[in-house]
């Protein structure tokens, strides 16, 4: 018995290891990157439309770097540059972008695209706010009438845009109405959905979700909701330790002809319109 | 209920056509966690049989701090990994952050605790008489150590299983060391995360299901050869 147990652990044995080289060996061959890494840190949202997975591939068959790109909340990508930790961010907030800019933690701040936030709700609107053309005033009756609202609560580009409505419609939103997801936007439709609340999304999100969700547009197309991203650079000399060349690379791909055209018809195929809108060189007063 | 069909419908599709995409997903999350219990395992069933058989001061303390870490949360984990590899951390000359490595990390870093945690508990379930036993018949240090292992492999299987299923299912941390980066640091898990947050319900069920499936076949291979190695 004693030999058959030493036969089948010799047996498992030499799997194990065989197994245990095989990974190994492969480890290399996943990881191995052509290039020096760049690292973007963005908003979820460039990335769940599928704008990047167009736009990153092109930038690194052109300029041979790779990109290493982070989609988190505006807030954390905006962070994560202004210490440093990522060489280039594209991002959609643009009061925050400022301070930081202010600051001398970023740089360069140039306007990429823009796109268009709208608040949605239930068919029902117990608000009644379908047809506003202010967002503040909406706002302000949503919060007058208690009417459930979700909220993203994760400090990202729309929640920041959120609590700017709400500062401007003179509410401090609170109560058993007013609930904080601190989740990605469409997550947040989906609670919105299933609690038939009003949500601010942004329009791509939006699109992408207006079939799985139980809630439509209501109020749109005013000025405040306009969706406005831009590229940003860490101030080089702060963070020694920074790509800053591949960096400022991206950046200018971005604001590139190239890249703008490609943004202006990107979505249409699917949606029937376009997702963004390309702003290169634009001031941010003429939009 | 429609929407759980499809999904399992898309997951058999995706797995039979050999989507190039999921393959390499799962291919990565099975080196990443195979890599990390690996590693727990070179590290975690020593000090965990050397928790197990010595006596020193202190040791109740270790011992209660590797069944805490059994517990330790995968954010935390992630959050103080992403920290100390960050390029003004620590270990930010590594340039590790955003890579498979730093995902191997913080998955040891989980799974460490709890081999060492079973591995402690499997070497004090057998019988202290065993020992003598070993030692009466003239064996040495070493063949006692190996053969107190040998008869608690059972259990120490159960070891390996359990960091396995830890790991490869966590999410946490590897959304914040890895970045879900597709094709470097993107796993089931977090595509999972991902496409939820996109809206490919189907997807995502899809990439859940072949995690599941993955999850079962690991864990029946080593029970296979927990309980042939008992029949025999």
């Amino acid at each position: 018995m004693g030999q058959m147990v030493r036969a089948i652990s010799r047996r498992s044995f030499v799997l194990g290891v065989s197994l245990a080289l095989a990974m190994v060996g492969s480890f290399g061959a996943t990881s191995a990157w052509s290039g020096q890494a760049v690292i973007l840190s963005t908003t979820t949202s460039t990335q769940d439309s599928g704008l990047l997975d167009v736009l990153v591939p092109l930038f690194e068959k052109k300029t041979g770097y790779s990109v290493k790109t982070i989609s988190v909340g505006t807030g954390q990508a905006l962070a994560l540059a202004a210490k440093g930790e990522a060489d280039v961010c594209l991002v959609h907030a643009p009061d925050s972008e400022k301070k930081y800019v202010a600051d001398g933690l970023l740089v360069n701040r140039r306007l990429v695209m823009h796109n268009d936030f709208l608040i949605v709700g239930p068919a029902t609107d117990p608000a009644k706010i379908k047809g506003m053309a202010s967002a503040v005033e909406a706002m302000q009756r949503i919060a007058e009438a208690k009417g459930t609202f979700v909220s993203r609560g994760d400090n990202s580009g729309t929640h920041q845009l959120e609590k700017k409505l709400w500062q401007e419609a003179k509410v401090t939103p609170e109560g058993a109405w007013y609930l904080q997801a601190g989740q990605g936007m469409g997550a947040t439709l989906g609670i919105g959905s299933e609690k038939q609340g009003y949500v601010l999304t942004d329009r791509a999100t939006f699109l992408a979700f207006t079939k799985r969700v139980q809630l439509v547009p209501l109020v749109e197309r005013d000025r405040i909701l306009l969706n406005i991203y831009s590229v940003l650079e860490p101030n080089p000399a702060k963070f020694p330790r920074l790509n800053a060349t591949g960096g400022k690379a991206f950046a200018d791909f971005m604001v590139s002809a190239e890249v703008q055209d490609i943004v202006r018809t990107f979505g249409v195929d699917k949606f029937g319109e376009p997702l963004f809108f390309p702003d290169a060189g634009k001031r941010e007063e003429s939009l | 209920m429609e929407l759980i069909w499809q999904g399992i419908l898309e997951a058999l599709r995706l797995i039979l056509s050999g989507d190039p995409g999921v393959l390499r997903i799962t291919w990565l999350s099975i080196q990443i966690s195979g890599m990390a219990t690996l590693l727990s395992l070179v590290v975690g069933v020593p000090a965990g049989v050397g928790l197990a058989l010595a006596r020193f001061p202190g040791r109740g303390l270790l011992v209660a701090l590797a069944n805490t870490g059994m517990g330790l949360p995968p954010v935390v984990v992630g959050l103080f990994v992403s920290i100390f590899l960050w390029r003004s951390g620590p270990l930010g000359t590594l340039e590790l952050l955003y890579t498979p490595a730093a995902i191997v990390i913080a998955q040891f870093v989980i799974a460490a605790p709890i081999v060492i945690g079973l591995t402690v508990a499997a070497m004090q379930q057998l019988n202290p008489k065993l020992r003598l036993q070993f030692m009466g018949l003239g064996a040495s240090r070493g063949q006692v150590l190996w053969l107190l292992m040998r008869e608690a492999r059972l259990p120490l299987l159960a070891a390996v299983m359990a960091g396995f299923g830890g790991v490869i299912s966590e999410v946490g941390a590897s959304m914040m060391v890895g970045g879900n980066l597709l094709g470097q640091t993107r796993v089931l898990t977090t595509a999972t995360v991902l496409e939820t947050g996109k809206g490919n319900f189907d997807v995502a069920i899809a990439l859940s299901v072949i995690l599941l499936a993955l999850v079962f076949g690991v864990n029946y291979l080593l029970t296979w050869i927990q309980q042939r190695g008992r029949t025999s």
